[in-house]
């Protein structure tokens, strides 16, 4: 899969108007608190007229629960701009999308918005703490099928920079 | 004669104290509207108050609870409990979907004429026929209906709560209520017996807690088709009430009351 991948990046020019392989580069930054919980992050694309595009990450509690389904999801309303946007719609986990949380520092993870046809977007980002705060950071994105524009937020509390771009690119 | 003098002096404190009482406030308080997982768990406060979603005065009686889930289910409350100044009981949401939580009392009081002197009666519709006869002198009867509700939802919302029951007054949603946002606008029906109200006032007060100096308070008047528009202006339960309806005994009618609080959430 990796493999494929990264042929595919490595023949990024030619990449036509299949599935974009893109990178997300998130920061979360360590806070010193007593009891630090990570947070539950999301990442997606919006129109400019606020609707959904696609999801490109969403990392919570994944571990299994006794019985059935998964014990984290109870906090993914948490991730209330997200969870109203489309989270509720969701049957999880989502293959490609959902996958545990981080610890505190960079992440980078392959991301995709599916075939994304060229245009204006907004990417958005959202993160929730138990026990912490909430942050919702929103800016614009633009996609000509091949390069990114933008695509770079900067939060101020639970996230530091988070970062879209084409695979292969950085 | 006396019996009767008592009565009417009963009759004119009950309208003279009408305000006062109307101060208090009856409401349900979930400990959360929207949630998220395969189940959940959520406890409904029930109260009576002057400030709003704060006990301090008395508990609501939980007599006439009906909670309808997903589909339209009925399910039974849990851990039921009735305090000094508060009830309270549980809910398990065991499917996806949006829950209406209610409690509903419906009352009649009848006065009537029997060899010269007057009787009075108060009970439940459905004790009526048994306690007051239908032929009797002077038969007055007034109904009074009320209803409290809230919503919640466990994953994606549902509609199938959010029809009319056919009876008394509702406040219902044509906004989902828990997809409810400051700054947005949403819609609702005021329907009286199954059919749009128009021109009855409803009440629209933010729970701001006992510290608060003047929370957000407004009233509105639904239009012709029943709807009202409101906007939220800040994140935080807030109460609806509206009545619709003449209350006096002496002259029989009916009057129905309906609350419904709801959590609006920030952008």
């Amino acid at each position: 899969m990796r493999k494929r991948w990264a042929a595919l990046a490595a023949a990024g020019m030619m990449q036509p108007a299949g599935p974009a392989r893109w990178q997300a580069a998130v920061e979360i930054p360590r806070i010193e608190v007593a009891e630090y919980h990570r947070p539950y992050v999301a990442l997606w694309l919006e129109k400019p007229d606020g609707s959904f595009v696609a999801n490109l990450a969403v990392w919570y509690d994944t571990r299994p629960k006794r019985g059935q389904g998964e014990e984290g999801t109870a906090w993914l309303k948490d991730l209330r701009a997200w969870w109203r946007k489309v989270g509720r719609e969701l049957t999880l986990p989502v293959d490609g999308v959902t996958g545990p949380t981080r610890a505190p520092g960079r992440h980078v993870a392959p991301v995709s918005p599916g075939a994304l046809p060229p245009g204006e977007y907004v990417l958005v980002a959202e993160a929730a703490r138990e026990l912490g705060g909430r942050e919702v950071l929103r800016g614009p994105l633009r996609w000509d099928g091949r390069r990114i524009e933008g695509g770079r937020l900067q939060g101020r509390a639970e996230l530091g920079v988070v970062e879209i771009a084409v695979s292969g690119e950085r | 004669m006396l019996r009767e003098k008592t009565f009417l002096m009963i009759l004119v404190a009950a309208v003279l104290l009408a305000p006062a009482a109307e101060a208090h406030r009856m409401w349900l308080l979930p400990s959360s509207t929207v949630l998220s997982g395969t189940e959940a768990w959520v406890t409904i406060d029930a109260a009576v108050s002057n400030t709003l979603f704060v006990f301090e005065h008395r508990p609501l009686r939980l007599d006439g609870i009906v909670i309808e889930g997903p589909g339209g289910r009925r399910l039974a409350p849990s851990n039921l409990h009735t305090g000094q100044f508060r009830s309270s009981f549980d809910l398990k949401l065991d499917a996806a979907g949006t829950y209406r939580i209610s409690v509903v009392n419906r009352s009649v009081m009848a006065s009537w004429k029997e060899n010269g002197e007057i009787r009075r009666w108060r009970g439940s519709p459905e004790q009526m026929s048994g306690s007051v006869p239908s032929q009797a002198e002077g038969l007055q009867v007034s109904r009074m209906e009320m209803r409290v509700e809230t919503y919640v939802t466990l994953g994606k919302p549902s509609r199938d709560v959010l029809r009319t029951a056919g009876a008394g007054l509702e406040i219902l949603p044509e906004t989902h209520p828990n997809d409810l946002v400051a700054g947005e606008e949403a819609v609702f029906v005021l329907v009286r017996d199954g059919a749009p109200a128009p021109g009855t006032e409803l009440t629209v007060a933010l729970g701001a807690g006992r510290h608060a100096e003047k929370p957000f308070e407004q009233k509105l008047v639904s239009g012709p088709d029943g709807r009202v528009r409101i906007r939220f202006p800040a994140p935080g339960y807030y109460w609806l009430q509206a009545t619709a309806g003449e209350g006096n005994p002496q002259s029989g009618g009916s009057r129905a009351t309906c609350v419904v609080t709801l959590e609006v959430l920030p952008q």
